[in-house]
């Protein structure tokens, strides 16, 4: 049997634990583990990948136990696609980390390491209950990551950011102890194959663990009306740790991708339509939610919040009908918008480290030490972030579009999304030119406003790095959506695949 | 027995929601844990609820009761008890830095913290 799907889980496992034992206290220490570490789980994504590209899912089982009595892992393209995206995001995070943000607080990386073991255990869990269980290990890993650095507004939107997962979870221990109760029954593929069987009187239990399920997923991908937790946690947090949370956003969307493809698919006669049907309009408020905050937003953080809240509502819209075409353009539009969010949250970092007095905020009152590389960086992200050419966003939302030019949500989602993305123009203008252009600036020479010198080479390699990777996905953007049709036509046909 | 259950499960359900709206950090922490004490309760009868079986099949025993949901409580304890430690000491770091244990920390003044 292959055990390569094991190493995405094994890796960080292993080298966290190692790194609390031995390197808790030694910077340079716990920085060569981390980045080691980042970088073992990039290469072995790089496997999966091929070899899920090969078209073959694997199904593995832990311990030799056969399915469905046992544990099992699934990858199939999707998984290895998020693996893939979440390696390359965590390897820049730990990367960007190096220029300061780890001295804030102790245990920066090992809490890094335990967030990617509990998101690509959630890309491959093959039942309901190991979801839970990764979803848990990521969330308690963000927790300490939301707090790190500490800092009154930080604490604050953390304890609340804590409660109200912490609520997320109970519903999903509920949503699970429903469809366990109607089925007898955890594992995607067998929920998928006994849906049919429950019997007339159990529809109403079933459809309410189906919308408890959903509504889960929905908070944790922060769709309306869940959403107000996101601004509130990710403008406040260290931005370098909200390019890894863009991420974890978009576990929440993958869940609710992976959990209608192996149980709803098929199956949608045995429940009420009512536990699916809210997620498009939600998804529309979202966006218009997400766009309204970009333009009042009086920090660029907050605005780069709202910026991912927003396409995180374009991909509710997208994955809310379950259409095969509009699926494969939200998956380019859901990889293109965690990149650009990712690259967008290394500027606000670098912004910050350079005005230590007013930090993100929106004003021209405090002076700026020069770098022309991070205005250029801004005008690049900035351009990502609303679909502007010639960037793959723009790529992403004309398929977005595209895919809805013959639904009967035709209206509704094209002016939404035409509208929104020109508020996020006008408020990135707007923020671009107070900060970059009226700023008074320091040159370099007469050093940083507090003592100290300011490193932000990591973040600059970064930036660079997401860019060329934005501007790749816009030149082969016909491979890759002809790569996502076919994940999408796999991910689709997976359950009506005979049983092996 | 499952009116006592279902009595108990949705008592500690609204108390816990009750809590959990409160703007001290104190009884919202007491509300996450009544509700999870509620859901580990609720998931445990999602096997049904069965008095004197073991839950292995035996040999010539009266039946068995179903231990998948025993398994399943037994994780969302350890996990409910870790991250409950979680939110225990940030509320006690936010409560130290801040000298208020209002959940958004706002409001230093007397007025504010004499008020509620």
């Amino acid at each position: 049997m292959n055990h390569w799907i094991m190493f995405p889980l094994l890796i960080p496992a292993v080298v966290a634990p190692l790194l609390i034992l031995t390197g808790r206290y030694d910077e340079v220490l716990s920085r060569v583990f981390s980045v080691g570490g980042m970088v073992l789980q990039l290469l072995v994504a790089i496997v999966l990948a091929v070899q899920a590209f090969g078209g073959e899912i694997v199904r593995y089982e832990l311990g030799n136990w056969p399915e469905p009595y046992g544990i099992v892992l699934v990858l199939d393209r999707l998984a290895a696609t998020m693996l893939l995206m979440a390696a390359v995001i965590g390897l820049l995070v730990a990367l960007v980390s190096i220029d300061n943000q780890d001295e804030q607080g102790r245990h920066f990386h090992p809490l890094l390491l335990l967030q990617m073991l509990g998101l690509n255990g959630a890309f491959i869990a093959g039942d309901l209950f190991n979801l839970f269980v990764f979803f848990e290990v990521m969330l308690i890993a963000a927790y300490g990551l939301a707090s790190h650095g500490g800092g009154r507004g930080r604490l604050a939107a953390s304890f609340q950011f804590v409660a109200i997962n912490l609520l997320g979870s109970t519903l999903f221990l509920i949503g699970i102890g429903l469809l366990y109760a109607v089925t007898g029954e955890l594992n995607l593929r067998e929920l998928g194959q006994r849906l049919p069987a429950v019997s007339e009187a159990q529809r109403g239990l079933l459809s309410c663990g189906i919308a408890v399920v959903v509504t889960v997923f929905a908070l944790k991908s922060a769709v309306f009306p869940f959403h107000f937790w996101l601004p509130a946690t990710y403008s406040r947090s260290a931005p370098v740790i909200v390019a890894l949370f863009g991420v974890t956003t978009k576990v929440g969307i993958y869940s609710l991708l992976r959990f209608y493809a192996s149980v709803l698919a098929g199956n949608e006669a045995c429940f009420s339509p009512w536990a699916l049907s809210w997620v498009f309009p939600a998804g529309i408020v979202t966006v218009v939610l997400g766009a309204l905050g970009v333009v009042a937003a009086r920090g660029l953080g907050a605005m780069a919040s709202f910026a991912m809240l927003s396409s995180g509502g374009v991909l509710a819209m997208c994955v809310a009908g379950f259409e095969p075409e509009r699926i494969g353009a939200g998956l380019f539009y859901l990889v293109h918008s965690t990149i650009a969010g990712a690259c967008l949250f290394f500027v606000v970092e670098g912004v910050i480290r350079r005005r230590h007095d007013v930090g993100d905020a929106l004003s021209s009152s405090r002076p700026f030490v020069r770098h022309g590389l991070l205005g250029a960086g801004f005008l690049v992200a900035a351009i990502a972030v609303v679909g502007m050419p010639p960037l793959s966003g723009f790529v992403g939302k004309l398929l977005v579009l595209d895919s809805f030019k013959d639904s009967p949500w035709h209206a509704a989602s094209w002016s939404t999304i035409l509208g929104t993305s020109l508020l996020g123009l006008v408020g990135f203008a707007r923020a671009g030119s107070v900060l970059f252009w009226k700023t008074p600036l320091l040159d370099v020479d007469s050093g940083p406003p507090e003592g100290g010198r300011i490193h932000t080479v990591m973040t600059f390699i970064a930036i660079g790095i997401l860019v060329a990777v934005l501007a790749m996905m816009a030149i082969f953007a016909g491979v890759i959506t002809e790569n996502l049709r076919i994940t999408t036509e796999q991910l689709l046909s997976g359950r009506v695949l005979p049983h092996d | 027995m499952e009116l006592l259950v279902a009595l108990a499960v949705g008592l500690m359900t609204a108390t816990g929601v009750y809590l959990l709206l409160r703007k001290r950090s104190f009884p919202v922490i007491l509300g996450t844990m009544m509700l999870t004490y509620a859901v580990n309760l609720f998931l445990f009868s999602m096997g049904r609820l069965a008095v004197n079986r073991p839950p292995v099949i035996q040999v010539g025993g009266n039946g068995y009761t179903d231990p998948v949901p025993q398994a399943l409580v037994l994780t969302a304890i350890v996990i409910s008890f870790g991250t409950t430690a979680v939110i225990v000491t940030l509320a006690l770091r936010a409560f130290l830095e801040a000298a208020t244990d209002r959940v958004d920390l706002a409001g230093t003044t007397e007025k504010d913290s004499a008020e509620s």
